[in-house]
């Protein structure tokens, strides 16, 4: 009989020193509170530096970057406030549209139609999921996956906005450093303030809806409300990485509402590991590169990543950040039983 | 009398690819979403086996129907069997089986209008005043029959029995000694084999092409939502209804509305209706 062991995983003592006010005491508390967060934000600003001779790499890095921010949103509304949404290319669609419309036909530049897009499309967003929210799990994925190939059928079928031409003439953005510095910044942002915000009361009451939303209710709160809200806040996040899309490629069309927008987040979102926002961030960071090296395999790339998503779920389903924190902050060692 | 007829047709062929995908779901509570995957795989298949290999068509035909089996038992095998009852990881799994399959086949060449396979029986009769192609009726005649059969498989054989009282209660199934993975396992390769059947049947109307794997995903899904999922008297009604539906709008509007009906219909359900048209109170309970 051979000794039974187990693993026993036990906190660092640096991590349980930073976790209050006294981490500012000594340098290496502080610099290990900040390096992981230092090497993301330094990473992202180089990034469009380094790739400065390689016009093809910077458009990539804003692809990137806007699926960076469509994972976010997917994570945010899935592993946060528990509403998959598996048609995050509504979002897109919406907010290219409506840029594309406030630009080429009423006229406005970019720095106004932009914002625009984001709240407008957010706000018509909400409204139209707004009767979907009282349903749960699998029936609100359903519907959500649903929604934007509605959309573009409606498009198509009407012949609404230059049908399936699209509509061409969106201004650009005034430069390829603007281009970049806007997506990624907002990109940050969004990140460590989503962060913010799910540590919070309101982050609070969106985990409870996730877990149990009929003692949220029994609570007093009202949660049709607080699924709203949270729709809005993912919503702007895709809206305004749509916007942001039609004023990149200056066209607006069907393809904005194309499966990718909705597929490639959650795939990022899985292998980054659910529930944690950066996990979503570095998924996007690891999987646009790689499948733009991939695209020689023309569509054999989407098998490609739909295998790795199989693939993580199945045997990896906690995802690659979630394994590098447990590392950062603990320690593993066998004991026996 | 055209629209009654087509419309029939119609109806009868939608209750076909929607019913592999309400057995599984209705079996074991499994959201098969390669659904779509394995009814395109079908015709591929089948257009394989009698072209390239020179087989017999009423040979070709069972073997596709056991290749697909076989898939839907692999991917009960190797991937659900380890994230079953986690709800989200069963749909993204199964999705992202279905999109590698599909892209996967359309990487191999399975592309463009080359690819047909031939009808059963040629010419046309006239049904009603309203000249009908003979295939159409013998969709007709293999949907009976399909109906029929499965009828009186989960009525009076044993393992249709154990595969009813899985569905309608697990845990005492598994009490009285029937084995949870051992039903799934069947329904998946069951409910595949129906989406080959009705790949087999339905295709010879057309070309087999990729995309028809989405749009036939997003009829079953259509029919079991508009009907209660798991409900199966009220997926055939649901075909009926979304069917007619089709022909009328496809008449009167404009043909593109095909796919905005099956999808109207899926968001009008379960925003008004959420249990769907048979649903029952239980069902209710888990989707509000």
């Amino acid at each position: 009989m051979g000794e039974a062991l187990r693993k026993e995983r036990l906190d660092r003592g640096i991590k349980v020193r930073t976790e209050g006010i006294y981490a500012i005491s000594h340098w290496q508390e502080i610099l290990y509170l900040l390096f992981p967060r230092l090497l993301l934000i330094c990473g992202m600003l180089l990034l469009p530096v380094l790739f400065a001779t390689a016009p093809y790499w910077q458009r990539v890095i804003c692809v990137m970057s806007v699926f960076v921010l469509l994972a976010m949103a997917f994570d945010f509304m899935a592993n946060i406030v528990g509403l998959v949404c598996l048609g995050g290319a509504l979002f897109v669609g919406v907010g290219g549209y409506i840029t594309a419309l406030l630009n080429t036909v009423v006229g406005l530049p970019p720095v106004v139609s932009l914002p625009l897009a984001t709240v407008g499309g957010a706000v018509f967003c909400t409204l139209v999921l707004l009767p979907t929210l009282p349903l749960r799990g699998i029936y609100f994925a359903i519907v959500t996956l649903m929604y934007p190939l509605v959309f573009s059928k409606i498009i198509e079928a009407f012949d609404l906005f230059g049908g399936t031409d699209g509509m061409p003439g969106v201004s650009p953005l005034p430069n390829q450093w603007t281009e970049q510095y806007l997506i990624i910044g907002v990109a940050l942002l969004v990140l460590f303030g989503l962060r913010r915000l799910v540590n919070e009361d309101i982050g609070l009451v969106f985990r409870g809806i996730k877990d149990n939303d009929q003692a949220v209710r029994a609570s007093g709160i009202n949660i049709t409300v607080f699924k709203a809200l949270a729709v809005f806040l993912a919503s702007m996040l895709g809206c305004f990485a749509g916007a942001y899309m039609a004023h990149l490629y200056m066209w607006a069309g069907l393809s904005l509402f194309a499966l990718d927008f909705s597929i490639m987040p959650i795939a990022a979102t899985v292998i980054g590991g659910g529930g944690t926002l950066v996990g979503a961030f570095t998924g996007s960071l690891i999987l646009v590169p790689l499948s733009e090296l991939l695209r020689a395999f023309g569509t054999l790339r989407i098998a490609f990543y739909a295998l790795i998503l199989t693939a993580f779920i199945v045997l990896k389903s906690e995802g690659l950040m979630v394994y590098a924190q447990r590392k950062y902050h603990q320690f593993e060692r066998w004991v026996k039983v | 009398m055209e629209i009654v007829v087509y419309g029939i047709i119609n109806s009868v062929a939608l209750a076909l690819m929607a019913l592999g995908f309400t057995l599984v779901y209705g079996v074991s509570r499994l959201p098969n979403f390669a659904h779509g995957a394995i009814y395109v795989t079908a015709g591929f298949m089948s257009w394989a086996f009698f072209n390239r290999l020179g087989l017999p068509y009423p040979l070709a035909i069972p073997l596709a129907l056991l290749g697909t089996a076989l898939i839907g038992v692999a991917i009960y095998r190797l991937v659900l069997i380890r994230v079953r009852g986690m709800e989200m990881s069963e749909v993204i799994a199964t999705y992202a089986i279905g999109l590698a399959i599909l892209e996967g086949l359309r990487w191999a060449g399975f592309k463009g209008m080359t690819y047909t396979l031939p009808v059963f029986v040629s010419g046309s009769v006239q049904v009603l005043g309203v000249p009908v192609d003979l295939h159409r009726l013998v969709v007709l005649a293999v949907g009976v029959l399909v109906f029929a059969s499965i009828w009186g498989f989960t009525h009076h054989t044993r393992l249709g029995l154990a595969l009813r009282g899985i569905a309608q209660d697990e845990w005492a199934a598994m009490m009285l000694g029937i084995d949870s993975d051992f039903t799934a396992t069947v329904a998946l390769a069951m409910g595949s084999a129906l989406a080959g059947l009705a790949a087999v049947v339905l295709l010879p109307l057309g070309n087999i092409v990729v995309e028809a794997g989405y749009s036939v995903l997003i009829f079953a899904i259509a029919v079991c939502i508009v009907g209660g999922l798991g409900s199966w008297a009220g997926a055939v009604l649901a075909a009926f209804v979304i069917g007619f539906a089709q022909i009328l709008s496809v008449k009167y509007i404009a043909s593109h509305f095909h796919m905005v009906v099956a999808l109207l219909a899926i968001i009008l359900t379960l925003i008004f209706r959420p249990s769907g048209l048979f649903g029952r109170q239980k069902e209710l309970e888990e989707r509000v």
